[in-house]
């Protein structure tokens, strides 16, 4: 009996952890790999082998310290800018409906879309890159940082006022608390549209960085550097994702971050 | 009067919510606002508090008109039906936070922390966070957080009416006994009758935007002012013609009257026949018999007059179709404004048996 529930419980385990899934694709991949050649569908093994190349000439770290470079220069920037704006925006009424339909605008303007203008603007270099990713990820974060203020319990807010604490007191000591929750989704969500963002950025301009390692790799008819690129991006966005999810559930749990 | 209100509207859109509402309260009482939902009881806590502002009319607290006074400035404790404690604060800082606000030192609010603790019997709670705390639990912290900076008034918005049944009833005594110990004047807000009862030195009864009668809670049971407090109270039921009873004659204009449980004494038939007011009695059958754990409820007809009564349980059985002899001993008789207490005849006539 016991050992029945032992049994199941790590079964479950197994099963939860998300292995068998990733034994499961991989397995595909190398399955269907056997039935192409390698410019067309690389298996496992030779995707493993190009990044040991690929590391071995240095070339993957220092493409990943470019990527992950620009991603974090332009996501901290853009939480620099996007969460206080939000907690202004959300919290003055006459200033969010100023502010609301210019938001809904820019919204559906994909980063991308922007290329062009920036590298106009911002020249071929680090600049305008950076600012490709302060734009991607700057609206998840605004606009999750407003609707995290507009969600605050009102009755928080009398409650605090019934205590004598005055509109700035009551802004800093109950507003932001209750935007925290969303304000991290937003972060996680502009993390995810960053890496998006830098990979795009770096195939279009640019001579180092993940993408521009995807896209060279047609020139070479490296394919398996385009798998290796993919898969190193994977790989850092799911670690970065888990690491601010880590961070949330331990430290800002009693802040409603699930 | 320490608190007045004065003439209060309140309007909502077409709602009116304080339809003129004027009364006044004693220091150091604890005060009852009881009414159905809708009738504004609610809304005349949060004026006082500040948190709604009336259309017209004042607000006097302790000889000062606080009509232009925010919540903030107001000197308020406030209890929430849903607590609003700040999920973000350990229980320490939700109590500390109204002294930090008036920026006592930090050994002084450590101080009143722990002893407020101690007041609500939760000294151990300090480090835990308001989702580690029960329902009860979270209304206790909840009330020292509203008494630290040593309000001049305390309101309380049904305050328990996110509890269960069981610890709702040891709450109840305990917040009257919390209150008496600090002596600090208090207004509570309730749709609960027993609640009400229980607990108020005096009670406030509010329908549909007016104040319907001000009393303690032995008068507002005894003597109800008006029709809507007959109904509200106890276990009351309508009798439309009431002249077809036994020892009640019509009076000018009240033609119907409201009847209660305890009114009514019930008893079997055969034991009636000695009774000294038998003649008096009505002629019932039983309809309808259901055990109430220290009685039983019988519901009996009386011509086609409804009426239910309390019959105890050391006495033989009761059931269904079982013709019963039922004294009416009084009633209240209602018109459109005022109540009348009417006494049977039989009884009124010979007070030196009845006791």
């Amino acid at each position: 009996m016991e050992n029945n529930k032992t049994k199941s419980s790590a079964i479950q385990k197994i099963l939860k952890c998300g292995i068998i899934s990733w034994v499961a694709i991989i397995a595909l991949w190398g399955i269907g790999s056997l039935k192409y050649d390698e410019y067309f569908l690389p298996s496992p093994k030779e995707t493993i082998d190009s990044m040991k190349e690929l590391i071995k000439d240095g070339t993957l770290w220092s493409d990943i310290v470019a990527s992950v470079g620009r991603v974090i220069k332009g996501w901290l920037l853009s939480i620099i800018f996007a969460v206080p704006m939000g907690l202004i925006v959300g919290n003055f009424r006459p200033v969010r409906w100023l502010v609301e339909p210019i938001l809904s605008f820019f919204r559906f303007v994909p980063a991308i879309a922007l290329t062009t203008l920036f590298l106009m603007w911002f020249g071929v270099g680090e600049e305008s890159k950076v600012a490709l990713i302060f734009y991607a990820s700057f609206f998840p974060m605004f606009v999750n940082t407003i609707a995290g203020v507009a969600s605050t319990d009102k009755q928080l807010v009398e409650a605090a006022s019934c205590m004598g604490a005055k509109k700035a007191r009551v802004f800093f000591t109950v507003v932001v608390p209750s935007a925290v929750s969303n304000i991290y989704t937003g972060i996680r969500l502009g993390l995810s549209s960053a890496i998006i963002c830098v990979v795009a950025a770096e195939m279009l301009v640019g001579s180092d960085g993940l993408g521009y390692l995807i896209n060279s790799s047609k020139l070479y008819y490296k394919t398996s550097w385009a798998f290796a690129g993919i898969v190193t991006l994977a790989v850092i966005g799911f670690a970065a994702d888990r690491i601010l999810q880590f961070i949330g559930k331990k430290k800002l749990k009693h802040f409603d971050v699930k | 009067m320490y608190i007045e209100l004065k003439n209060i509207n309140k309007s909502f859109g077409d709602f009116k919510a304080s339809d003129n509402v004027s009364f006044g309260i004693e220091k150091g009482k604890l005060i009852g606002l009881l009414g159905p939902s809708g009738s504004g009881k609610t809304t005349i806590l949060r004026m006082l508090a500040g948190l709604e502002k009336q259309d017209s009319g004042d607000i006097i607290i302790d000889g000062k008109n606080v009509n232009k006074l925010p919540s903030n400035e107001r000197g308020i404790g406030f209890v929430f039906q849903s607590y609003a404690l700040f999920p973000f604060m350990t229980v320490y800082d939700n109590i500390a936070y109204g002294l930090k606000v008036q920026k006592k030192d930090k050994k002084f609010i450590k101080q009143r922390v722990a002893e407020l603790l101690e007041l609500v019997g939760l000294p151990d709670v300090g480090k835990r966070y308001p989702d580690q705390l029960s329902g009860g639990q979270r209304q206790r912290i909840a009330l020292a957080r509203a008494l630290a900076p040593q309000p001049e008034l305390l309101l309380l918005d049904e305050p328990f009416a996110a509890i269960d049944a069981k610890v709702r009833k040891e709450l109840r005594t305990w917040l009257r006994d919390t209150i008496d110990k600090i002596g600090i004047t208090s207004i509570f807000v309730t749709h609960d009758q027993d609640e009400a009862i229980e607990v108020a030195d005096e009670i406030v009864i509010t329908n549909k935007g007016r104040v319907e009668q001000i009393s303690n809670p032995v008068e507002i049971y005894l003597e109800p002012k008006t029709p809507f407090v007959a109904q509200f109270i106890g276990q009351s039921a309508i009798i439309e013609d009431y002249s077809k009873l036994k020892g009640f004659e019509v009076t000018e204009n009240n033609a119907s009257a409201i009847i209660r449980p305890e009114f009514i004494e019930i008893n079997k038939f055969e034991d009636s026949e000695y009774h000294p007011f038998e003649s008096s009695m009505e002629d019932a059958v039983v309809e309808d018999v259901s055990f109430r754990g220290n009685s039983f409820e019988v519901r009996a007809l009386i011509d086609n007059i409804s009426i239910t009564g309390r019959y105890p349980l050391n006495a033989s059985r009761l059931k269904k179709g079982d013709k019963v002899k039922v004294l009416i001993k009084k009633l209240y008789t209602i018109d459109e404004n005022t109540t009348n207490i009417l006494v049977n005849k039989a009884l009124d006539d010979s007070e030196l048996y009845y006791i």
